[in-house]
Formats: structure tokens, C-alpha cells, sequence
């Protein structure tokens, strides 16, 4: 029986989906700001921040709410928890971006544009899709992809420790100023981070759908 | 780059406008000696569901009572000052006609009791009472009713049956459906559901919030969680007072008063 209450859980998902294309967007628009040498996206990326902490709070507020008013049960109570989980994955993500946007202001405006970006295109287009997987597989309540997602980022941490090594090593100084190659591990450390939140995420869809923790 | 951000949606549909339909002063009641209401003051607002809450014996039944002046029918019980007006009329004012009143302000009780008559009789018994005779008239206004109460699809074909053979919900819902025959603006419900089943009651809820289009409805329940999903406000009472009354989100998330506090969240009451 659809109570008319029903509704605000429809609604409550739109924000979480939206919340998540969002900070997948802030991300994609830092790490292209800083492979481009393109300021533009890095100011976009850098002033959406504000944005993605009110949606957070937003949905805290609609979940708590719902919890007190409608005493939810079963998976729309597991759907509220996953909302507060996932909306605070996301607006990590978020952080993690807006962390680049800064970092990428500096090495651009230090050294101009990164000559030796080594493999952070690779690892940015790569955690960028899992975290858009994160959000299909909570979308289309898929829990095959859910669970094949909880693999896809060793790729990734093994692409962040090769930055790591790499660009600490003494061979890079030639290349890249010492202030710059330290940005670049901050910057892979931060792209690493949010890989992590997508696999959060992957969990929480996995305990929506089955009940599993 | 440009950006398009959603504007944030309001967090609360409340309509804190709404014109006020009930306005209560200084309102004091007793039972003979004993007094059992004390200096309640609150505006009820219209198309709007105002939840009365709190112990047994705190008052609110009576409280609710007092708005069609069925407490005239207890030989002690006695204004000992204020007013309530509805409408901006004071309900105890001297040329009030009690029985034109209780056609404005229906009321359901806590227990079905529908009339041992014919599902159809039930409607129109008031109808009738009121001049309406013409069949097809009374037709239109017995099927309208049951379809306001959301009874319509499952009685329509034994109207001529009796209501004592329906079902405990059907049965409130018929009630429901009588006191809109005779076109109340305000319904008064006194724990319309502790008697029945969870199904019977989710459909009494949702009959509650299609209804509040287009009455405004007062509603007494020991049931915390259906107070808190049904109202857009609700009043907590204890010994006869009303401690806090305020929009149901504030008094389930963030009560002002400790008391109220301590009966939402089961610690006492």
C-alpha cells in the first residue's frame, strides 16, 4: 500500500543521485582544470564546494526528519541510512576535488602547465568512472555491478603509489619543482581518496539491496 | 563556465498563513470541583490536522469535546472562563444554536458506531433530517460521501446491507463518510483508530490527509507515530495544560519543553 508519505523518499533519492552527479562533476572539472592548464574549470570546480556541503545537510535533515515523522521499517529505513552514508561519501568526494582545484591554483600559477603529469590522467579518468558506477549501481539497484565495483580500485591505489614513488624520487627534480612534486602526491593521494569513497559507496548499495553490512 | 545549481526546496510544506479557524482564550473547564482545563490559549488552523497528545486523563479529550459542546451533555461539566470561537463566533455565546453548531463541527469516535440501518441510511439519516427527501438527490450525496471517505469502490454494490455486517475499518470509514453528509467545515476525531488493524488504520490516515483539502480536522491520539505522520501541528496537554503546541516537526525533532521531550521519546506518560 503507497502511503502519501511514500513521495519523500522519491524525492530524497533524486537529491542523493544529484548529489552524486554533482561531486563527480566538481571532480572531473578540478583534475581537467589541472591536465589542461584550463583556470576556468578549475574556479567552477573550486566554487561548488558550498553547494555540495547544503545538499549534504539537506538530506541529513530529510532523513532525520522522515525517521522521527514516518517511523520507517525494512528498506526504506536501510534506504535512509544509505542516504546518510553515501551523502557524506559524496560530499568527501566533493572535498577531495576542491582540495585538487586548490592544489592545481598553485602548481599552474608556480610552474605553468604540469609537463610530467605521469599517469593522473589515467587514474582521474579511472576513479571518475568508478565513481559514476557508484551511482548507477544505486540508480538501477544493481547489485552485480555494486559488488564487481568493490574490486575496481586496487587499479587505482596501485596508480597512487606509483605517483607516490615516482614523483619523490630524485629523477623527477629535473622535471618538476620540489613544492610541485609534493602537490602531485597530495593531488594522487586525493584522487586515491575518492576512489575509496566510491567503494564506500559500492558497500552501502550492496546493504540497501541484500541487507548485508 | 555556467553552472546550473537547483535552488534548495523548502524543507517545510507547513502553511504557516493558514487562516485560523478555531481561536481559544484563556479557556478554563472543570467537572464540577474539578477542574480538568486550565488557561489554554491556541489558535487551530484551517485545512490544516492538529494533533491533541499526552496521558490519559491530561485533558485533551475533553478539550476536543468542548469545540462542539458535547461536554453540554454531561450535567457537571462547566465553562469557568474564556472562549472558543469558531469562525469568530463565540461557540458559547447565548443565541448559539447548539444543533446548527455540530452541523459545522462533525466528530468521529474513538469506537464505530454506525447506525443500525442500511449502509445507504447511514448517509442520508442526517440528510433527511435536514429537509433533503428527493431520491436522486440523496443518491448524489450518499455516493459523493463514500467516495470522500474512500468506501465508495468497496460498498457500492450493498448499499441496502446492513453496516453492522462491515468490517471494523469500513465501519469508521462509514462514520467518517456521515459526518460529511451534512458538509461540517471542521471534523473532530477522537482516537479514530486505536481499535483497529494496521491496514484498516494506514487507510484511515490516508483518508485523514485527502480530507484536510477541504476540512480542517482536530484529532486526539495516543499514537505518537500516527500524530507525528498525520499532523501539520501538534499540542501536547499534561494535568490539563497545554504545554506546548507548535508545528509537529518542531515537536518531535525539537521540542522547546522538557516535558514534551521526555512523553515523545516514551520517557514518561
Amino acid at each position: 500500500m503507497k502511503r502519501y508519505f511514500h513521495e519523500e523518499l522519491y524525492d530524497l533519492r533524486s537529491k542523493l543521485i544529484l548529489l552524486g552527479e554533482r561531486s563527480n562533476e566538481i571532480a572531473r572539472l578540478a583534475m581537467d582544470g589541472l591536465l589542461e592548464n584550463d583556470f576556468e574549470k578549475i574556479n567552477a570546480a573550486y566554487g561548488m564546494d558550498d553547494y555540495l556541503d547544503n545538499l549534504e545537510q539537506e538530506i541529513a535533515h530529510a532523513c532525520i526528519r522522515y525517521i522521527t515523522l514516518r517511523s520507517p521499517v525494512s528498506t526504506d529505513l536501510r534506504l535512509l541510512v544509505v542516504a546518510l552514508k553515501a551523502s557524506h561519501d559524496f560530499e568527501r568526494i566533493g572535498d577531495e576535488a576542491h582540495s585538487i582545484a586548490k592544489k592545481a591554483k598553485l602548481v599552474l600559477n608556480r610552474d605553468g602547465k604540469l609537463m610530467q603529469p605521469l599517469r593522473l590522467q589515467e587514474m582521474s579518468n579511472l576513479t571518475c568512472q568508478l565513481v559514476q558506477d557508484s551511482i548507477t549501481c544505486f540508480v538501477e539497484e544493481d547489485l552485480e555491478k555494486a559488488n564487481a565495483l568493490l574490486e575496481k580500485d586496487r587499479e587505482i591505489d596501485a596508480l597512487n603509489q606509483l605517483h607516490f614513488d615516482t614523483f619523490s624520487s630524485e629523477d623527477m627534480q629535473r622535471e618538476l619543482s620540489d613544492a610541485t612534486r609534493f602537490d602531485c602526491v597530495l593531488i594522487s593521494k586525493s584522487i586515491e581518496r575518492m576512489g575509496d569513497h566510491a567503494k564506500n559507496i559500492a558497500r552501502e548499495v550492496i546493504f540497501l539491496l541484500n541487507g548485508d553490512q | 563556465m555556467n553552472i546550473n545549481l537547483p535552488t534548495n526546496p523548502n524543507k517545510t510544506d507547513l502553511k504557516v498563513d493558514a487562516p485560523t479557524v478555531i481561536e481559544i482564550q484563556d479557556f478554563d473547564f472543570a467537572y464540577g470541583d474539578a477542574q480538568a482545563l486550565f488557561n489554554i490559549n491556541m489558535n487551530i488552523h484551517e485545512k490544516e490536522v492538529t494533533a491533541f497528545i499526552g496521558p490519559s486523563g491530561c485533558g485533551k479529550s475533553t478539550f476536543l469535546r468542548c469545540f462542539n459542546r458535547m461536554n453540554d451533555l454531561i450535567d457537571i461539566a462547566k465553562i469557568k472562563g474564556g472562549s472558543i470561537k469558531i469562525s469568530d463566533i463565540d461557540i458559547y455565546g447565548r443565541d448559539v444554536d447548539v444543533i446548527e453548531l455540530r452541523k459545522h463541527v462533525g466528530m468521529v469516535f474513538q469506537k464505530s458506531n454506525p447506525f443500525p440501518k442500511s449502509i445507504y441510511d447511514n448517509i442520508a439519516y442526517g440528510v433527511r433530517i435536514q429537509g433533503i427527501k428527493k431520491k436522486s438527490t440523496l443518491d448524489d450525496i450518499v455516493e459523493e460521501c463514500l467516495r470522500g471517505a474512500a468506501l465508495w469502490d468497496e460498498v457500492k454494490d450493498r448499499l441496502s446491507e446492513s453496516a453492522l455486517g462491515m468490517s471494523g475499518g469500513q465501519q469508521q470509514r462509514l462514520c467518517i463518510a456521515r459526518a460529511l453528509a451534512v458538509k461540517p467545515k471542521i471534523l473532530l476525531m477522537d482516537e479514530p483508530c486505536s481499535a483497529l488493524d494496521p491496514i484498516a488504520t494506514a487507510k484511515v490516515e490516508e483518508l485523514i490527509h485527502n480530507l484536510k483539502k477541504d476540512y480542517t480536522i482536530v484529532i486526539v491520539t495516543h499514537n505518537m507515530q500516527q500524530a507525528a505522520r498525520l499532523s501539520d501541528r501538534t499540542a501536547f496537554f499534561y494535568l490539563g495544560r497545554l504545554v506546548e503546541y507548535g508545528p509537529t516537526e518542531q515537536i518531535f525533532m525539537h521540542p522547546e519543553n522538557s516535558k514534551t521531550e521526555a512523553y515523545v521519546s516514551g520517557r514518561f506518560g
